[in-house]
Parts: C-alpha cells; sequence; structure tokens
C-alpha cells in the first residue's frame, strides 16, 4: 500500500462530494422548474425546439405516452447511427478513406450507443471516419446519456408524488444545460493537457532514428469530455483512456475518473431534495459509497499482490505493468478500472483482461450486481431503487407491516417490475455466455485460454447487459455472432430495466402518501444504508457466484499452484 | 404513432445540430486558436518535418539512445494507427514466454548479471503500446550503456535524466516519470547525435 495512492482515492473522494453535492442542487432546480443561470442563454433554444416539435410542455405524461416517447427517439436514433455508419463512405470528413461497416458491426455499435453502452467491436482509428465519430457516434453519446438522466428524474418525480414529466423536455433539458456546458469546459481543458482535436488526415513522421511512424489524429477532445461525463465510455482509439491522445497524464486521469461519478453523485443529492429530505438521498449514497469502499479495496489488494510468475523470471517484485501505462501504474489504474465498472462508463486506462484474476473478478461482480455502486447517469439511480424497493418489501415482510417506500405501499405491480428489471439482464448474461461457451462460434474469439477465456466470455456479456462497455478486450468480437448476440444483450439489458422503472414511477406517482408513524420502517438511516448494500451484495452473489467461480476463482487458484495456459 | 416520429425527428435533428456539430467544431476553433500545438498533437519539428509526437511512443533500437517500453500496437509494436495491448492474463503461457525472452534481453543489453532484477516496465507491454514514459530505475539501467556508447561519462547522462525527471502534480498526484522521447531529444540536443 502506499501513501500516494491513498492521497489520491481521499482526493477523489472529496472532489466528487463537494462538486456532485454543487451540480446536485443545479439539477434539483432544472427539473423542479426553477430559474437556473444558463435561462437566458439556453431557454429561447429550449422553446425555439419544444414549439417547432410541438412538444406539450405544459402535460406529464402517462406510462405508456412517456414508454412510446422514449423509445420511438432511441429506436429512432439506432436507425440513423445504423445508416451513418453502413455508409460512412459516401459522407464527409473521411480522411483515411475507410470503408462501409459491414452490417452486423454497424448493428452492434449503433445499438452500442443508443443504449449508452459503448461496446466497441472495432478499433476506432482503424475503423471511424471523422463524421461517424463526431456526429454519428458524438449525439448519442448526450443523449444516451440524457436519456437515463430522464428516466431517473422521472422515477424521484413519481416516488415523490409528482407527475412523472415529459421524456422529451427531460431529456432535451439534460442535454443542454447539465452535459453541454459541463463537456464544453472540459474539453476545453483537455487540449490544453495534449488531447487532440483537429481535422487533419494521419500524420506521417520520420522518427528520430529515421524510421517511419504514422500517428492516429481526430476530434478527440469534444468526444472525450462528453464520453467520461456521460458514462459512455466508447474511446475514440482502440485503447480508449489508455492512449496518450485521449489522456495524456495524471492530471486529466484524476478529471477523467471525476468525471465519472460527477453526475451519478449529484442525482442522489437532487434526489434527497425532491424527497424533502437530504437524508434519503444520503442514506442511497451511503450504501454505494460502502460498497465502492469494498470493491476498491479489493481491487487494489488484489492488483497491488503482482504476478508471482514475472518475479521468477527475474523482474522486480511489485504490482504487474502488463498492460497499464507507466503515467497511471498501480494506483491510478485500479481507480479507473474500479470507478469504471461501478458505473456504466466502460471506458479504460488500461487493459482489463492483463488484471489478476480476482481484480478481474471484482470488476464483473461490480457490473453483474447491475451497476448501481454510483452506476450510469440515471442508470445507476434507477437501478439502485430496484434494490432499494426489494428491501423495503423484505424488511416489510420481516417486521409483518405494509412494505412502504416514502411513504408509498408498494404493492405486486411494483414488485413485478422489480423482478422483471432484475431478472432480464441477469438471464442476458448468464444465458449468452452459456451459450457462447458452448458452440464454435463463440470460442473462435478467444484470447487466452484456460479458465481466463471463459472468463472473457463472462465479461463481454456482463459488459453488454449492464451496459458498460469495457471489455477483457482480447475478445475477437467483430464477428457475425458476438455482434449480433451482444446487440441483442445490450437491448434487453438497457430498456428491460428501463420500462419496469417507468411502470414504477408513473404507479408510485398516483398513490396516496401515508404520514410516517413511530412503528413505520424508516429509510433515510444507517440501518437502511447497511440493509441496503447487503441487499446487493447478496442477490449478486447468489445469481453469479457460480460464474465467478468457474472464472475468476478457479484462474486465481490454478495460479497459485503454478499453472499456465 | 407517426405524429411521435414526427416530434422524434425534429427534436434529433436539432440536438444533432448542436451537440453534434456546432459543439465539436466550437471546440476545435477554440483549441486550434488558443492550443494549437497540442490540438494538433504535440508534434516536434526538426527543419520543419515533424519527428515525433512527445506523448507517443516511437521505437527506439540503437544502444545510444534510451529505449522505450514494449508494445503490442500493431504487428512491430510502436503502430501510431493501431493502439493495442497485449491482453494476456496472469496465467498466460504467451506472456510467461514473451517476458523471459524479454528479460534475457534486456539482461544482454544492458550488460546485467543473470541474478540482477529487471524493472518491471521494461519487460511489459503498456496499455495503449504507446507508453512515452519508463520509470527512473529502468532509466539509470540504460544510462551506463548510452553512457558508453556516446563515449561520454555516466553521470553526464545520468543528470539529463534527473532533468527530465517529471515530478508529480502539485507534489501529490502521480509518481515521478521520464518521458523517452524527451529523453532521447534532450540528449541529442546536448551531445549532439550520433553519426553512423
Amino acid at each position: 500500500m502506499e501513501v500516494f495512492d491513498m492521497v489520491l482515492f481521499a482526493l477523489f473522494a472529496f472532489t466528487v462530494v463537494v462538486f456532485g453535492f454543487f451540480i446536485g442542487n443545479y439539477v434539483y432546480k432544472i427539473f423542479d422548474g426553477k430559474k437556473t443561470i444558463l435561462d437566458p442563454v439556453i431557454a429561447p433554444i429550449e422553446n425555439a425546439l419544444f414549439s417547432i416539435s410541438r412538444i406539450n410542455v405544459e402535460k406529464s405524461q402517462s406510462f405508456k405516452e412517456y414508454t412510446i416517447s422514449l423509445m420511438v427517439f432511441n429506436i429512432f436514433g439506432i436507425f440513423i447511427l445504423f445508416f451513418i455508419l453502413f455508409f460512412q463512405s459516401a459522407i464527409w470528413l473521411n480522411p483515411q478513406n475507410f470503408s462501409n461497416l459491414s452490417w452486423h458491426l454497424a448493428l452492434n455499435t449503433a445499438v452500442s450507443f443508443v443504449t449508452n453502452t459503448n461496446w466497441q467491436s472495432y478499433s476506432g482509428e482503424s475503423t471511424m471516419s471523422y463524421f461517424s465519430q463526431m456526429v454519428g457516434l458524438g449525439v448519442q453519446n448526450f443523449l444516451s446519456a440524457a436519456t437515463g438522466v430522464a428516466v431517473a428524474v422521472a422515477l424521484m418525480r413519481g416516488l415523490t408524488g409528482r407527475g412523472i414529466g415529459n421524456f422529451y423536455i427531460d431529456m432535451t433539458k439534460t442535454t443542454l444545460r447539465i452535459l453541454l456546458p459541463i463537456a464544453f469546459i472540459y474539453a476545453i481543458f483537455l487540449i490544453s493537457q495534449g488531447v487532440i482535436q483537429n481535422l487533419s488526415p494521419y500524420v506521417d513522421i520520420t522518427t528520430i532514428e529515421g524510421a517511419t511512424q504514422t500517428l492516429a489524429m481526430g476530434p478527440v477532445a469534444s468526444q472525450e469530455a462528453i464520453k467520461m461525463l456521460g458514462t459512455n465510455g466508447g474511446g475514440f482509439f482502440n485503447t480508449n483512456s489508455a492512449h496518450p491522445f485521449e489522456n495524456p497524464n495524471e492530471l486529466t486521469n484524476f478529471i477523467q475518473i471525476f468525471s465519472i461519478f460527477l453526475i451519478p453523485v449529484a442525482l442522489l443529492f437532487a434526489y434527497g431534495k425532491f424527497a424533502g429530505n437530504r437524508r434519503e438521498g444520503i442514506a442511497i449514497f451511503g450504501a454505494m459509497a460502502l460498497l465502492f469502499a469494498l470493491t476498491l479495496g479489493s481491487t487494489y489488494y488484489a492488483e497491488s499482490q503482482g504476478n508471482v510468475m514475472l518475479s521468477e523470471l527475474g523482474v522486480e517484485e511489485g504490482p504487474s505493468m502488463e498492460g497499464k501505462e507507466v503515467r497511471f501504474a498501480l494506483g491510478a489504474s485500479s481507480l479507473f478500472a474500479t470507478v469504471t465498472t461501478a458505473a456504466s462508463c466502460g471506458a479504460v486506462n488500461s487493459m482489463h483482461d492483463s488484471f489478476s484474476p480476482l481484480a478481474g473478478g471484482v470488476l464483473m461482480l461490480q457490473m453483474m450486481v447491475g451497476e448501481v455502486i454510483f452506476g450510469g447517469v440515471g442508470a445507476g439511480f434507477y437501478g439502485m431503487m430496484i434494490y432499494a424497493l426489494l428491501s423495503m418489501f423484505m424488511i416489510g415482510l420481516m417486521v409483518g407491516k405494509t412494505p412502504m417506500y416514502l411513504g408509498k405501499k408498494i404493492e405486486a405491480y411494483e414488485i413485478k417490475a422489480v423482478i422483471i428489471a432484475l431478472l432480464l439482464p441477469s438471464a442476458a448474461i448468464l444465458g449468452f455466455s452459456a451459450y457462447a461457451a458452448n458452440c464454435a462460434e463463440g470460442l473462435a474469439g478467444l484470447n487466452n485460454a484456460g479458465p481466463h477465456g471463459l472468463s472473457e466470455i463472462l465479461y463481454a456479456y456482463t459488459s453488454a447487459a449492464a451496459n458498460n462497455g469495457s471489455a477483457f478486450a482480447g475478445l475477437t468480437a467483430n464477428t457475425p455472432f458476438y455482434n449480433v448476440t451482444l446487440a441483442i444483450a445490450m437491448f434487453i439489458g438497457r430498456f428491460g430495466v428501463i420500462i419496469p422503472m417507468i411502470a414504477i414511477a408513473a404507479s408510485m406517482s398516483n398513490k396516496k402518501t401515508y404520514a410516517l408513524s413511530s412503528g413505520s420502517v424508516k429509510s433515510d438511516n444507517a440501518t437502511f444504508t447497511i440493509f441496503l448494500a447487503c441487499t446487493v451484495l447478496i442477490l449478486g452473489a447468489l445469481t453469479f457466484l457460480p460464474a465467478l467461480t468457474f472464472t475468476a476463482i478457479a484462474e486465481h487458484i490454478l495460479m497459485l499452484s503454478g499453472k499456465l495456459f | 404513432m407517426f405524429k411521435e416520429i414526427k416530434k422524434s425527428v425534429i427534436l434529433f435533428s436539432g440536438l444533432t445540430l448542436i451537440c453534434a456539430l456546432v459543439y465539436p467544431l466550437a471546440i476545435y476553433a477554440i483549441g486550434n486558436s488558443v492550443f494549437a500545438d497540442q490540438a494538433k498533437g504535440s508534434l516536434v519539428h526538426e527543419e520543419e518535418n515533424p519527428v515525433a509526437s512527445t506523448l507517443i511512443a516511437q521505437n527506439f533500437t540503437q544502444p545510444y539512445y534510451f529505449h522505450p517500453r514494449p508494445s503490442a500496437a500493431g504487428e512491430d509494436g510502436y503502430d501510431g494507427t493501431s493502439s493495442s495491448g497485449s491482453n494476456l492474463g496472469y496465467t498466460s503461457q504467451k506472456l510467461h514466454d514473451a517476458v523471459k525472452e524479454r528479460v534475457e534481453a534486456y539482461r544482454t543489453e544492458n550488460s546485467l548479471s543473470t541474478s540482477q532484477k529487471v524493472p518491471m516496465d521494461a519487460v511489459t507491454t503498456s496499455g495503449s503500446g504507446l507508453d512515452p514514459h519508463i520509470s527512473i530505475a529502468n532509466a539509470t539501467i540504460q544510462a551506463k550503456r548510452v553512457a558508453e556508447v556516446r563515449g561520454i561519462e555516466e553521470n553526464k547522462v545520468i543528470d539529463v535524466i534527473r532533468k527530465s525527471t517529471q515530478q508529480p502534480y502539485f507534489g501529490i498526484i502521480g509518481k515521478e516519470k521520464i518521458n523517452v522521447v524527451n529523453l532521447n531529444l534532450t540528449l541529442d540536443r546536448e551531445f549532439g547525435k550520433v553519426k553512423i
């Protein structure tokens, strides 16, 4: 354990909480219709957009209306992105003359970016034109994140007895008032540190020794900012935030990790405001923070042990640097990896495939439980609400009281929706992994043998169904089999959770709110925090421990006995 | 339904215009006027021709230059259009064999005994395959070779290493490290290019 790393972790926690608090207040004001500082600039643009598209700004939508708006908007987004990618060679800004994407890669990528997964079966610098990156993928980096926030806000409103709101309005406000202004400042900061932003052809250089090297170029900074802020995680380049043009130094790295958690934390503070009781938000925050401390501690510890087999070859002892950058090393790599899989970001600054078996297992577990440890923008909040409602339901059954949350009864309808949202992604992860591990197409893509090979498959479907997008990148996923099955997993993992959550929001918003009595079970205290954290761990472990035993745990034990594959 | 699709199309187009055209192009304009060097890739020129980006590792094979970390980017490594890590896990035979080979090569190159430990970063591939940095330990071991081949005192090379060492930000974020591209450029500047 190094002091520097502990300082880094503490500084990170402090910065996220402080900024999360202020942005949280701002987010609440926006969605409660109060005046905010950017009104004079943005309100006219919004009003213009709403009036041209004839969106009724007065009326809150019903469950059905909200769901239709959201699905139409998102499926339209998939279509547009598919066509941009499928015909990219005929569009502008393609100085490297990249050809059109195959149908299955275009489909996978379109679903991936619209569902906020940003899984990449391709390598950016050798596949995508600048137009595809900047316009096609770029706009979805904003809109998929904004969709998540809109659903989270709808749920906050529903739980606190308000109408769930209008999808188009909340999505637009998130884009223009939260994501865009922050991304703007962020991108300029990134350029100042060395992140590139140009539209030039790739640069040929004659190296200092006289050899030749070609450097990939592109409008990276503008993409990078929203990629992190919107917990998208789709890198401009193949190696994502490990690439020096995306993440050149420790400072940009710190800001990148910080920006993954910024909005998820802010939403918890906003939730406290909606509930009229700060402690409701803090109780959820506490459960997430507790789980995060556990996972970060485990990842860091597992990584700090190093690879014994390397030291036997005469390499100095210490953490393995395979797949890690010198400028990030142990601390910043472990922190980035834990944060990116806790949230649904999926950007990486080191190669998770080369992590120690147990650290890889922890990263998978975080995604398996649904990325509720702060989670994706919006998605983390509504994901954790699945567990919160389930916890209150179980507590109610245990003590023999009508289960209630924020004074509203939790009934069969809500619990059915909760179970659907919990089971669909889990079924997708385990079902697809089991199938891929037993067919030739699935096994063809493996880069590692033994249990680590199985980990590559399990990680892929976990990442897809949880809408994370990071990978054990050794897996060759650009095949019709993987592209199509992963696309299905991403679609199920996204909308199979969102739709039940909208149902819960709408149903709760119409329910009577009962005043709390002295005998009511409260959700704004430490008991609830601990119960919630345990629910996540126990449900996650029960569902996925067998799968993890065959992969991460098996590999760890075989590693200790010196086995190589 | 048709009304709903129309709403989506209009809103989508408007937001695309703002987020995917106005935003990146505004960043482009500001970036290239205020931070032009960085926006173009932090390139170093010699007689107007680009010879390096200070952020991207390039291959150095000559003994009178410091060598970067091994690279898994592209077929031969250091391919700026094909960033990649090896993605090999802890229990990989391939990783084991590759590291074994690199340890031997590093020892031969730097005249180390077979009992001497080799720095971790010198024999493992980086995440991007383009990592421009090496550890101080790695640079210090290589200093002897570089000094010998260039026919200068080792102390002078150590001095250059010391001057080129990048310190943590604000003294707390990050660790000491050395940028190989900058280090080799400094060597050539201080002691002249080696004529073959």
